[in-house]
């Protein structure tokens, strides 16, 4: 989740306590849901007829520190303890240490706004289920500083991962890469043929190593360029979800999507013997289609008119300058939607956002 | 003009990498020239290079097995190609479990190496990964700017010393000046010197001992009438130096250098399948 944002949101449901972050250019969001049997104690408190659950976010960096050395830690803590205290304004970590020690850490929070990013993975066109290994190995061909990378679907079943060169970028300067992973590799595989999307590599990052370690499968919802892209993780006390924006392609919405223009390279044959060659021959004959998805150079507009920012009054709108490439630039990506959840009759921030997709994500 | 090569021995392919990684840090960017029997990488002592300049080749036949080319011309069979080598190092660097990695001059929309790595998976097929990685063809009007460097008219020649000690050394002596001095002489003696306001630091080597250059028409200096005891030296930027140990991580079979007193320092190391030479400017 640090990956991700500088704050970090609780929320405790009934159904679980829930993390979340989001970036500064809301393009990207993350979710995990912790269900109460992962706790030996889960009490989210009661919400009465005019009050919800209550909820808050504290920086990240504090929160963090307060983990910070993980091999110590399994050593010494016996068990931790969350416990929010709304009236003292303090959210507090209590670690009970081995020789009756016992750390307190009372981090400040803030009360915020419901943090959800709109998305539905039911709408998706396209889903692919992989375990985080084979994923881990892909991404390990592209350079730590690359920005965006582009997964497509090809023929024959086969899925491509390949680096986004974006149009300021001088083609004949910028090298290329590109993998082509067969369909057996993945778990499933229920594709839309000739689809691709563009998103960040970094938050992805992120995700797949918390996956690696906790050596869960990976599953992948996306649908057209533009659409956010949603990556889940399932087990039996943990859900996680992932959302990110990916890159518009107006040039390709004209075109039907199971059009070549918009598919890559042919995929290699299945024989490998000595056909590398006849598939780099196949490579240099196709025409036009190895420059990836059509660069759209065009101001970002989301087709749907409702203001993409959220008003979320706690929310500060920083761009992160020089930040490492992981954050979309504001032209190219579309703001994920927000949709700010109130609840009737509670005095609030005065947001007037109209929700236009509402969120019906399984995520309580 | 065509090239295509491929490797399939993992320790070929490991040692090809090595050598590229070597090149990384010598050279942004590069002069590949192949020829049928060898490759070769090329940095000419432009003023861009700081004026150092480089020379390394190797032969084909000992890491690739199949090996490919056709020049721009009968009478020219070479290709010269300028290229960014971080790009191949890169490609390569995650291919050391590679099947086999198959080389390719292409020209789609622009020349490009093309490095196709098959890569064993758990599937019935095997994974494959591309990198093109852009190049720039040098015309042959342009190819007397890339001739090898002549062995320069040296005052001392001497073994270096044990290249990972060297390394430690001038690591540490960088924190503390941008300028280093090498000198040695004929009685495989060897200084490295820094000095600035606030310090100096010599590091003395001995019994390096001297390569036993034969005289040809009595023009090596380093032959009769020198003295033994007496020390030629340069100054040279101390980061090309470091840059050159570091890309070290085989010890060479050889490793020695030519010193031209306050002109240029000449390195040569020797591996059994690779030779580099690489020239060191002396600051005025």
């Amino acid at each position: 989740l640090s990956r991700i944002g500088d704050e970090l949101y609780l929320e405790p449901t009934e159904s679980g306590l829930s993390l979340r972050a989001v970036n500064s250019s809301r393009s990207a969001f993350a979710a995990f849901l912790f269900a109460p049997l992962f706790f030996q104690l889960y009490e989210p408190g009661s919400a009465g007829p005019d009050t919800e659950l209550f909820r808050c976010k504290v920086h990240m960096k504090s929160f963090l520190g307060v983990f910070r050395s993980l091999p110590s830690l399994e050593k010494s803590v016996g068990k931790c303890l969350i416990l929010l205290k709304p009236r003292a304004s303090r959210l507090v970590l209590q670690l009970h240490c081995k020789h009756g020690v016992t750390k307190t850490h009372n981090l400040a929070f803030q009360e915020c706004e419901r943090l959800q990013a709109v998305f539905d993975t039911q709408r998706c066109a396209s889903r692919l289920c992989a375990p985080a290994r084979l994923l881990a190995e892909a991404v390990v061909h592209f350079p730590p500083t690359l920005a965006e990378v582009t997964l497509g679907t090809g023929t024959g079943g086969r899925i491509s991962l390949r680096n986004y060169v974006e149009d300021e970028a001088e083609p004949s300067k910028t090298m290329v890469t590109e993998l082509w992973l067969a369909e057996d590799e993945f778990q499933s595989v229920a594709v839309a043929p000739g689809s691709h999307i563009t998103f960040c590599l970094k938050e992805f990052r992120g995700l797949l190593s918390f996956a690696e370690a906790a050596n869960l499968p990976l599953t992948i919802h996306f649908d057209e360029p533009g659409r956010p892209v949603i990556f889940t993780l399932d087990d039996t006390v943990l859900e996680v979800h992932l959302v990110l924006a990916t890159l518009s392609d107006l040039d390709s919405s004209s075109q039907c999507p199971s059009t070549n223009g918009v598919s890559h390279l042919p995929a290699p044959p299945d024989d490998f013997g000595d056909d590398l060659e006849s598939y780099m021959a196949a490579m240099e004959t196709s025409e036009g289609c190895s420059e990836g998805p059509p660069s759209p150079t065009f101001p970002l507009r989301t087709p749907q008119p409702a203001k993409s920012k959220p008003q979320q009054q706690q929310q500060e709108e920083e761009e992160e300058e020089g930040a490492v490439p992981g954050t979309p630039p504001h032209k190219k990506f579309r703001s994920l939607f927000f949709g700010s959840v109130m609840t009737p009759g509670r005095p609030g921030p005065a947001t007037t956002q109209e929700v236009l997709a509402e969120d019906s994500d399984g995520e309580s | 003009m065509r090239f295509r090569a491929k490797i399939v021995d993992l320790a070929c392919l490991n040692h090809f990498s090595r050598i590229i990684n070597t090149i990384v840090k010598l050279a942004k960017t590069c002069i590949l020239r192949l020829t049928v029997c060898k490759l070769y990488f090329i940095l000419s002592d432009k003023v861009a290079n700081g004026g150092a300049s480089m020379w390394c080749e190797l032969s084909q036949g000992n890491f690739f097995d199949e090996f490919q080319m056709e020049g721009v011309a009968a009478e020219h069979n070479e290709i010269y190609l300028e290229f960014v080598p971080e790009n191949l190092w890169r490609a390569l660097k995650t291919a050391q479990s590679a099947k086999a990695v198959k080389i390719k001059l292409t020209n789609k929309h622009c020349p490009c190496l093309r490095v196709a790595v098959e890569l064993p998976s758990l599937s019935s097929s095997s994974r494959i990964v591309t990198h093109d990685i852009p190049v720039g063809v040098i015309p042959r009007r342009m190819w007397n700017d890339f001739r090898e460097p002549s062995m320069p008219d040296f005052d001392v020649s001497i073994y270096l010393p044990v290249l990972k000690t060297m390394k430690s050394v001038v690591e540490r002596m960088k924190n503390l000046s941008n300028f280093i001095v090498i000198e040695a002489n004929l009685s495989g003696e060897m200084n490295l010197k820094i000095e600035t306001d606030l310090v100096s630091v010599t590091t003395h080597f001995k019994d390096l001992g001297n390569p036993p250059w034969a005289s040809e028409d009595g023009c090596q200096s380093s032959g009769q009438g020198r003295d033994l005891e007496s020390m030629a030296e340069a100054c040279i930027d101390i980061k090309k130096l470091q840059q050159l140990l570091a890309g070290q991580q085989v010890n060479p079979t050889k490793a020695l250098c030519n010193i031209v007193h306050k002109r240029i320092v000449h390195f040569i190391l020797l591996h059994e399948e690779v030779s580099l030479q690489y020239f060191i400017p002396a600051i005025a």
